[in-house]
Order: structure tokens, then C-alpha cells, then sequence
């Protein structure tokens, strides 16, 4: 395509890539590489130097050899759905995205597993399952879109992890493409029962942010669906309220498949996107969803009912048709993107606090919004303490922009002050790295590096995230716009 | 590799502003949408999908890319299903955006010759006008009647097997069920009604079953979707105007239109004309009566169907992308199609997914359209469908060709219209739709004799 290539690649080696995954699955064009030069985070951005599109697990461990044999840096990438700058090209290199790899291989009913490639977006798991009454819990709020090899990257969680787990304990095990370009096997594979022989290195590369290699191929674990659902709506009249609610819930022995809050700014905007019936004018909403046999149900509600109640909730709703409850969920999971009516822009932060701590918690973010004149609605997984502040800001707007980097780092430090750690699902990336320092001691780092120089000795897959000190875009463009 | 490579910022002079710019910042580059798009589906690139192609409009106007083959290759291929407009939480307005990005690459990008004469002589020129259109298909008709077809070039291959094996095409009558004491209006269309006589009538049957007297004034212009599309606003604009008059004379409580691509853009007359003080207000008002067939039919309560025989066809029902996304009608088609099918009934994988027929795609954009149409017929296939009923003219020949070329002669592609009437599925009247020519008892009011038009 007539498009003026970034400098800085030898031509032959673009022809190399091409002999391998095709002509049009190369993409080395300035003009075409633009869109591939952040992720769903874009406050940070910068271009690889060429984007290659795989269509096997064969063809990704040959791409990757060129790179060994060039010493390029790889970037693994899936949707590019990414929260924290774990898909920036920081210094340029080879983009591998798995977006062409997206067969769901097989589905095992009896032993209730799947084999799906990386780029399988996570919500077709379910969606081909649930003709067998089973489903993939892992369901973060982005999963219509994002795949299940980045799932793994990040190590995702969603609204449901709070009874079912996040990511790892639903990967049985995946096929992983070093970065030297070998081919190996982490986990129970799909001939093999729950057990491994050797050594389980299963859970070694979850959640590492493709810095041990790239994932190409999952085994997934099936559930069950549950029999039956009851999932419930509290309006509160403050944030307080609420989460002493959730306390309650908890200490009270019930363990709800999810237990959501949404402050009042967000459930405005939620309410004006998709019209589902939220108050204007509540402090916070709750949403709590139990599910498991339909008899012991009823009186699990009942409950939760007294519980909010008990807290000043002003209504305790519940949904009446599985349409209601689809559309409660959809407006929950949609509500990042409701943001955009709000604001061109925004950063979400993903802290975590020990659940006795959310409503400190909470009172710190809002005295930050009043002191630098941002606006920070909230929407989080209350029920494990995990928040998501998302602080608005326009990115035409220079002192905006700081103010919100600014906004960000305090919201974080308070996180760690208060016990509690910076990231709950959306990984470090970029964004976070400098956190790290603050969080774990110089030997807990130490031996992480460690563990990645047994996969990426050169450290050469997806370079500079995660660990402090490492290099960002700025290092390289000095005069790099924050935003273009 | 450079140890620094630059990112390069401006290019070129001041960019010109074609895109609103609270619309396209609206996009938080979330990605959500990514997996709805049939064309990122299918390449894995995000430049062909709508987050890309959304970057791309951006740098553009931005002035950060210079207008070239690149961007509008990707721009180009974009079928304008508006499937993201759906799947988007941030409620990015895709189609408007697209149409400003087309009309900016129209007037400022040169094409090679045979693009330009696909876009300006065939699309703009011809398919509007349904005399010329008539005169256009007869030597195209000549070549596959006598079996010339087959050494024709595979792009000419492509778009005669478009070409439905019997078009029909019939006179209307100026009104249709005099005595229905509802009046509304019918757009009569321009592929429509050269192709697709037949339905035209079945529509205007089950309208008058319903009880409505519809007029069908014969001065309407074609709709302008072609235009709009293909970025030729000014065109469209000019077509709507004539359509607002006709419609406001012809003194009508509603517009029904069978075809979901012209639905979506008569629907949108109020956002084209939103520039023109004069007409603004007018347009709003036109838009606000347009109807899609299913739309007012579903609003009559249909008869619980009688159980289907064991053996009775497998029905399934693929949503035309300007009716599931431009106007997010899903669950009327279904009802209805549903109530007749009964228990025979199935839902296909990606009923929603683009067939690769959108409007003019196929002459186009040849390859993608069938690669599309190939995914379409899969997962037809799939569901085990004998009759795939749908409510566009394009989704209807494009998915008709794709059986023909798979050999999948046991599966039947229908329009909603023809679907219905073909079916012993009864009405019956709802008290506050109905006429007082309806008979709550039988619920059937028969066509008037005029309906039957030769
Ligand atoms: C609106 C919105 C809501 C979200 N909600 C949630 C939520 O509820 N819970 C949650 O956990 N996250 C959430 N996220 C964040 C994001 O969607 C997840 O982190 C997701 O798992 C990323 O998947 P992806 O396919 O987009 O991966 P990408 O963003 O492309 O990549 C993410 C990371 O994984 C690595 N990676 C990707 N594919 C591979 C591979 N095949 N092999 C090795 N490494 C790979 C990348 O290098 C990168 O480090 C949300 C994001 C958005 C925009
Ligand atoms: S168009 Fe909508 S869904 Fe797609 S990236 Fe933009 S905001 Fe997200
Ligand atoms: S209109 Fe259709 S093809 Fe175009 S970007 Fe949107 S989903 Fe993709």
C-alpha cells in the first residue's frame, strides 16, 4: 500500500515478515501504524515500527525468531483494550497482535474445558457454551471486545470475580511462544486431567503483561451456569450508606456472585446513556447479584433487602425478568463508556482497598476532585474493594492533563497508604510503573525480574513496563505531545 | 533500528474542519466496538476497524496525516453498517462521522478512472432513477439470459449474479385501500421498485390488511442513501428536499418505507438538512413519521399461530445492518416472523454481522463484499435454515447470490413482506390500531381490490 514507511526498519526485514504472514498482514505504513500507537490508555502514545498479524501459532514463532535473530523488541497485543499503557510501544518494535487467531478450536463438554486461540474475543466463549448450560467467568466489563490471550496478559477480573476468581483460576493451561521463538506448553494441556506432571508453571506468565513471551493458545475451564439468579438493585442516598451496606453483606456470611457500587455522577451518566431506570438524584446505587439453586435464593435476598434497608436504602429494587437483569448488566458493564458524554477524556485508576477502608477511601477521591477542580465519578467492584476512579480531563487542555497525572498519583498513594495495592485487573503497564517502588520491597522486584529472565533473558518482549526505571516515551521523544 | 525513531506531528497546510468536533471527541478509544465490525472481523486490522477508522478521520482533520491512498483505502472499506454505532457506549454518531469523511474525501481525493466511474456514473447516475435503472439491466439481463455470463470477468461475474433471477416490476396505484381511515404515505423506492414488484405489493397488501389507506404519490425522488453514503451530500441533500414536499402535499400520518437502507436515511433527513435554516424544521418533521414495515405491522397484534407441522420449513431471520444498527429494530421482525414460524424458528450465529451487501459495497468493493458474503452463507448454513427472511433490498439479493454460488438451492431468501403474506399466519386487530372496516371476530381485513394492482 502506497504509505511512507516509518524509518528505522531495514526493508528486507519487512519483506521477511511478509514472506511469513502475508503481504496485507504486514503493516509498516506511517499513515496505518497511527492507530496502533496506544491502547484504550492514551494519555502516553508512540508508534511501533511495524504491526504484524499472525494467523498461527507457526507463523507467530517464526516472526518472533526474526526478532531473536534482530534483537527487536515484541509487543504482544490483543484488542488493545488495555486501561494502563500495557500495549505501548515505547521505544517502537514489532507489534505482534493476535486479532487473526480468534478460532474457538474446540469445546470439551463432558470435562467442561475449551481450547480457543488468543485472539478469541471472551464473550464468544460464553456465548458458544451456553447451549450446554455452562459459561467462562472470567467477565470483565470490556469482554464483548477484549481477548482472551489479553485476559491472560492482564489477568482479568470483572464484576463476577468476586465469588468465582479472576482469569487464573479459570486457564488450565495455554501454549506460549517465547521470545527466542520456541514453542512451549505452560499448564494441563488438552489431553491431560487437572494435574500436571513436573513442575506447574501454569500461573507463571498470568498477568505478566506479555513480558514472557506470547500467548497463542488457551485452554479454558467451563462452568457450570448457575441454576438461578437474583440480583438486586439498592438506592442509597450516600456513598457512605452504601458501602457500609456492603460490609454488612459480607460480614453476614453471603457470598453474592457480584456486588457493584456506582456513585452519583456515573449513575447519571449511565442513566442518560442507556436508560435504564436509575435514580437521578441517589448518592450511590448498589447491585448485587446472588446466584446458585433457586431455593435457597429467596431467602438470601430477603437478606440483602434487610441489610440495605437496615442502612438507609431509600429503595431496594430487583430485577423482574432475565431482559431486566441483561439490561441492568449491560448498563454496569457499559459504563466506562458512558464517560464519553461527559468528557473527551479520562483516566481510570483501579486501586484497591481493604474493604473497611472503601469509605475513607471514597472521602479522600472526592476532596481530591474539589482541590483540583476535576471532576471524578466513581463505578467500582465494591465488594472486593477494587475502585474505579475515573478521573475526566480534556486532553486539548495542557494544565487539565496535568492536573489529572497529578490526581492519579495521589489516589494511588492513599491506595498503598491505606494497605491496599494500585492495581486490582487493569495491570501496570506504562502508567503505574513507578508504583511498583512504593508497594513492594527492592527484593520483591528483584526476584520478579528474576522470574522474567527465565522466559525473556534480553528483556526484549514488551520492554519497559512494570518495573520502576524502566524507560518511558518521554526518555525517547523528548518534546512528544502528551496527546495529539 | 533507529535507537530514536520520530513520531512525526503536522503535515501539510491547516487542515480543513469537516468533522464536528464534540462528535468525533466523543470517541474515548475504548475499543468496545472493535469486535461488532464485519470488516475487522474479517482483515484483524484495526485501521478497517471503527476505532481506527475514527483515528484516521481524527488525524486527518487534525492535519496529522495527509490525505492519501492509505487512510482512504481503509475509509473506502468500511461498509457503513453502522454495527458499531450498536456496540459503541459512548454513543459515537459512526454513520454522521462517515458521511462528513466521505464528502471531505470526495471533493479533495482523485481516484483512479474506474472507481470514479463506478462512483459517479453507475452509483450516482443510475441506480437512482428507476428508468434509467430498467434500461441499465436489460443488456445485463441479455448477457446472463443467454448463459454469456460465464466468461465475463470475475467482477462483472459478481455483480449480474446480483441480479435477481425475475425482476418484476409494477405500477402502483396512487392509493391503496381508500377506506382505511388511517392515511400513510409509501416510498416506493428506486432499486425497489425496478426489482422488486412483487414485494411491493405483498407490503402494500399486508398494509391494507392492517387497516391503512396508503398513498403513494409518484413524484417521490429516491431516497439519497446512495449519495449520503458515497459522500455526495449535497445530492442527497437535494433529494430530500424533493421528498419533504411531496410527502408534506400528500397529507400523510406516516411514512412506511420496506427497504431498511432507505428507512435508516429518510430517517435521517432532520440531521442532513440540520444546516439549513429553511428546510431544518420541515426534515425533523419527515423524519419523525418514517416507519419501517415491521415496525407499524408488530404494532397490530398478531394471531397466536396455529402449531407448524413437524416438517414445515426452518425459518431464520437476518437483520439488515440500516435496520438492527441505523435504526436498532430488532425485536419487531423477529415478533412477527417469530408468530408465523412458530416453533420452527431458529436464531443464526451473527444475525447481525454485515452480509457485504450495503448499498453499493459490492461494485465497489468487491472482494470483501464476498468474502462477507461467504460468512453470511456459513452461518446461515449453520443454523440449519430452509428460509432466511430479511427487510432489505441489498441483503436480499446479496444473500440470494451467496446461496447460488455455495449451491445451497434447499435455502430460500425471502423479503419480510413476502414472507408474511406467503404464510397462513392471520391478524388480528388491535382495538387501538384498528379501522372501523376491521372485524374484531374474523381479525382479517381483506386487501381492497385496487391493492391488486396488475
Ligand atoms: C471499557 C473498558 C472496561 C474494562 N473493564 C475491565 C474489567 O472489568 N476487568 C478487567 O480486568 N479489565 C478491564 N478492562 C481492561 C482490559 O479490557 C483488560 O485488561 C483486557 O484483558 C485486555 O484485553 P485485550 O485483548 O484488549 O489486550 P490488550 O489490551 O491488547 O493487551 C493487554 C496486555 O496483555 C498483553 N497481551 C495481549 N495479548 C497477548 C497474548 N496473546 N500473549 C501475551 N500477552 C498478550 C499485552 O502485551 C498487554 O500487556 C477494561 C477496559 C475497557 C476499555
Ligand atoms: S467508537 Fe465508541 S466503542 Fe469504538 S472506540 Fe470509540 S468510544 Fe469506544
Ligand atoms: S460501519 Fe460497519 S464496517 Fe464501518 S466501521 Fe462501523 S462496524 Fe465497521
Amino acid at each position: 500500500m502506497p504509505s511512507t514507511p516509518r524509518p528505522g526498519l531495514d526493508p528486507a526485514l519487512l519483506d521477511e515478515f511478509r514472506r511469513i504472514v502475508g503481504d496485507a498482514y504486514v503493516i509498516a505504513g506511517r499513515q496505518e501504524l497511527l492507530v496502533y500507537e496506544c491502547g484504550a490508555y492514551t494519555l502516553e502514545r508512540n508508534l511501533p515500527h511495524v504491526v504484524v498479524l499472525p494467523a498461527s501459532t507457526e507463523e507467530v514463532a517464526a516472526v518472533a525468531r526474526v526478532c531473536a535473530r534482530e534483537g527487536l523488541p515484541i509487543i504482544p497485543r490483543g484488542a488493545g483494550t488495555s486501561l494502563s499503557g500495557t500495549v505501548l510501544a515505547v521505544e517502537g518494535g514489532v507489534m505482534i497482535a493476535l486479532t487473526r487467531m480468534t478460532r474457538l478450536v474446540s469445546i470439551d463438554v463432558r470435562n467442561r474445558r475449551a481450547l480457543v486461540e488468543a485472539g478469541c474475543v471472551n464473550a464468544w466463549v460464553t456465548q458458544a457454551v451456553k447451549g450446554h448450560g455452562l459459561l467462562y467467568a472470567p467477565d470483565p466489563s470490556s469482554q464483548t471486545a477484549c481477548t482472551i490471550g489479553g485476559n491472560v496478559g492482564t489477568n482479568s477480573g470483572g464484576p463476577h470475580t468476586l465469588k468465582y476468581g479472576v482469569t487464573t483460576h479459570h486457564v488450565l493451561g495455554y501454549e506460549l511462544v517465547l521470545p527466542s521463538g520456541e514453542v512451549t506448553w505452560l499448564g494441563t494441556t488438552w489431553e491431560g486431567g487437572e494435574d500436571v506432571d513436573g513442575l506447574d508453571l501454569r500461573g507463571a506468565a498470568i498477568g505478566t503483561e506479555g513480558m514472557f513471551g506470547i500467548v497463542t493458545r488457551v485452554l479454558v475451564r467451563l462452568i457450570r451456569a448457575p441454576q438461578a439468579y437474583k440480583t438486586l438493585l439498592g438506592v442509597f442516598e450516600t456513598v457512605e450508606d452504601a458501602s457500609q451496606a456492603v460490609s454488612d453483606i459480607i460480614r453476614a456470611g453471603i457470598v453474592p456472585a457480584a456486588l457493584e457500587m456506582m456513585d452519583q455522577l456515573i449513575t447519571q451518566a449511565v442513566e442518560q446513556a442507556y436508560k435504564f431506570g436509575f435514580p437521578m438524584d441517589a448518592g450511590a446505587v448498589l447491585i448485587v447479584e446472588l446466584d446458585g439453586l433457586a431455593p435457597g435464593l429467596e431467602r438470601q435476598a430477603q437478606s440483602v433487602t434487610e441489610i440495605c434497608r437496615r442502612r438507609r436504602a431509600r429503595e431496594v429494587r430487583l430485577a423482574q425478568t432475565e431482559q431486566q437483569r441483561a439490561e441492568l448488566w449491560k448498563s454496569r458493564k457499559r459504563a466506562f463508556g458512558a464517560i464519553g458524554r461527559l468528557s473527551p477524556n479520562f483516566i481510570t485508576q483501579d486501586g484497591v482497598v481493604p474493604r473497611s477502608k472503601l469509605t475513607e477511601m471514597m472521602r479522600f477521591i472526592e476532596e481530591c476532585s474539589r482541590r483540583h477542580g476535576l471532576r471524578i465519578p466513581n463505578v467500582f467492584h465494591a465488594g472486593d474493594g477494587n475502585l474505579h476512579p475515573l478521573v475526566l480531563y480534556d486532553e486539548r487542555d495542557p494544565e487539565q492533563v496535568r492536573k489529572a497525572l497529578l490526581i492519579s498519583d495521589e489516589i494511588l498513594t492513599q491506595c498503598i497508604a491505606l494497605g491496599g495495592s494500585v492495581t486490582g485487573e487493569h495491570g501496570i503497564g506504562t502508567e503505574k510503573m513507578d508504583f511498583m517502588a512504593k508497594q513492594f520491597s527492592k527484593d520483591d522486584l528483584e526476584a520478579m525480574k528474576q522470574l522474567r529472565a527465565v522466559f525473556d533473558p534480553q528483556t526484549r518482549c514488551n520492554p519497559h513496563k512494570m518495573f520502576p526505571g524502566s524507560k518511558k516515551c518521554g526518555d525517547f521523544h523528548p518534546k512528544k505531545q502528551a496527546a495529539a | 533500528m533507529s535507537a530514536s525513531p520520530s513520531n512525526e506531528s503536522a503535515v501539510g497546510p491547516a487542515p480543513e474542519r469537516f468533522l464536528d468536533e464534540r462528535k468525533s471527541m466523543s470517541c474515548i478509544h475504548c475499543g468496545l466496538c472493535l469486535s461488532s465490525c464485519p470488516t475487522y472481523l474479517e482483515t484483524g486490522n484495526e485501521n478497517d476497524s471503527p476505532r481506527g477508522r475514527i483515528y484516521l478521520m481524527r488525524a486527518l482533520q487534525e492535519g496529522r496525516l495527509e490525505l492519501g491512498a492509505a487512510p482512504v483505502r481503509h475509509i473506502d472499506l468500511c461498509l457503513g453498517c453502522r454495527a458499531c454505532e450498536a456496540a459503541c457506549p459512548s454513543g459515537v454518531p459512526y454513520g454522521e462521522l462517515l458521511e462528513h469523511a466521505r464528502d471531505h474525501i470526495e471533493k479533495h481525493h482523485s481516484r483512479p478512472w474506474f472507481q470514479r466511474f463506478l462512483r459517479r456514473v453507475a452509483i450516482e447516475r443510475i441506480f437512482p432513477y428507476p428508468q434509467r435503472m430498467r434500461w441499465a439491466l436489460l443488456p445485463a439481463r441479455l448477457v446472463k439470459a443467454l448463459g454469456m455470463d460465464a466468461v465475463c470477468p470475475a467482477w462483472i461475474r459478481d455483480a449480474l449474479a446480483l441480479i435477481p433471477e425475475s425482476p418484476s416490476s409494477i405500477p402502483i396505484p396512487a392509493v391503496v385501500n381508500p377506506e382505511g381511515t388511517r392515511r400513510v404515505g409509501f416510498i416506493s423506492g428506486c432499486v425497489m421498485s425496478v426489482m422488486f414488484g412483487e414485494t411491493h405489493r405483498n407490503s402494500l397488501e399486508l398494509l391494507a390488511r392492517a387497516g391503512f389507506q396508503v398513498a403513494t404519490p409518484s413524484d417521490q425522488v429516491c431516497c439519497g442513501a446512495l449519495h449520503a453514503h458515497s459522500g455526495r451530500l449535497d445530492q442527497a441533500r437535494a433529494f430530500a428536499r424533493r421528498n419533504i414536499e411531496v410527502f408534506e402535499k400528500a397529507g400523510v400520518e406516516m411514512i412506511v418505507i420496506n427497504a431498511a437502507g432507505c428507512g435508516s436515511t429518510l430517517k435521517e433527513y432532520g440531521q442532513l438538512l440540520a444546516e439549513d435554516p429553511m428546510w431544518r424544521d420541515r426534515a425533523t418533521a419527515f423524519s419523525s413519521k418514517v416507519r419501517d414495515l415491521s415496525e407499524i405491522l408488530a404494532e397490530r397484534e398478531w394471531a397466536t399461530p396455529t402449531p407448524c407441522a413437524s416438517d414445515a420449513p426452518i425459518v431464520t431471520f437476518h437483520d439488515a445492518c440500516h435496520l438492527a444498527h441505523a435504526q436498532r429494530i430488532t425485536q419487531p421482525p423477529r415478533k412477527m416472523v417469530k408468530a408465523a414460524a412458530g416453533e420452527r424458528y431458529v436464531e443464526m450465529p451473527e444475525s447481525d454481522v454485515c452480509c457485504g451487501s450495503a448499498g453499493s459495497y459490492n461494485l465497489t468493493e468487491p472482494e470483501m463484499a464476498a468474502r462477507l458474503r461467504k460468512r453470511k452463507i456459513e452461518n446461515i448454513l449453520k443454523s440449519g435454515a430452509q428460509i432466511v427472511v430479511t427487510s432489505n433490498p441489498g441483503c436480499l439479493l446479496q444473500i440470494q447470490a451467496g446461496l447460488r454460488a455455495e449451491g445451497a438451492d434447499h435455502v430460500r431468501a425471502l423479503h419480510i413482506a413476502d414472507f408474511l403474506v406467503s404464510d397462513r399466519a392471520g391478524w388480528r386487530a388491535n382495538a387501538s390500531t384498528a379501522t372501523a372496516g376491521d372485524s374484531p371476530d374474523t381479525g382479517v381485513k381483506r386487501a381492497s381490490g385496487e391493492s391488486r394492482a396488475r
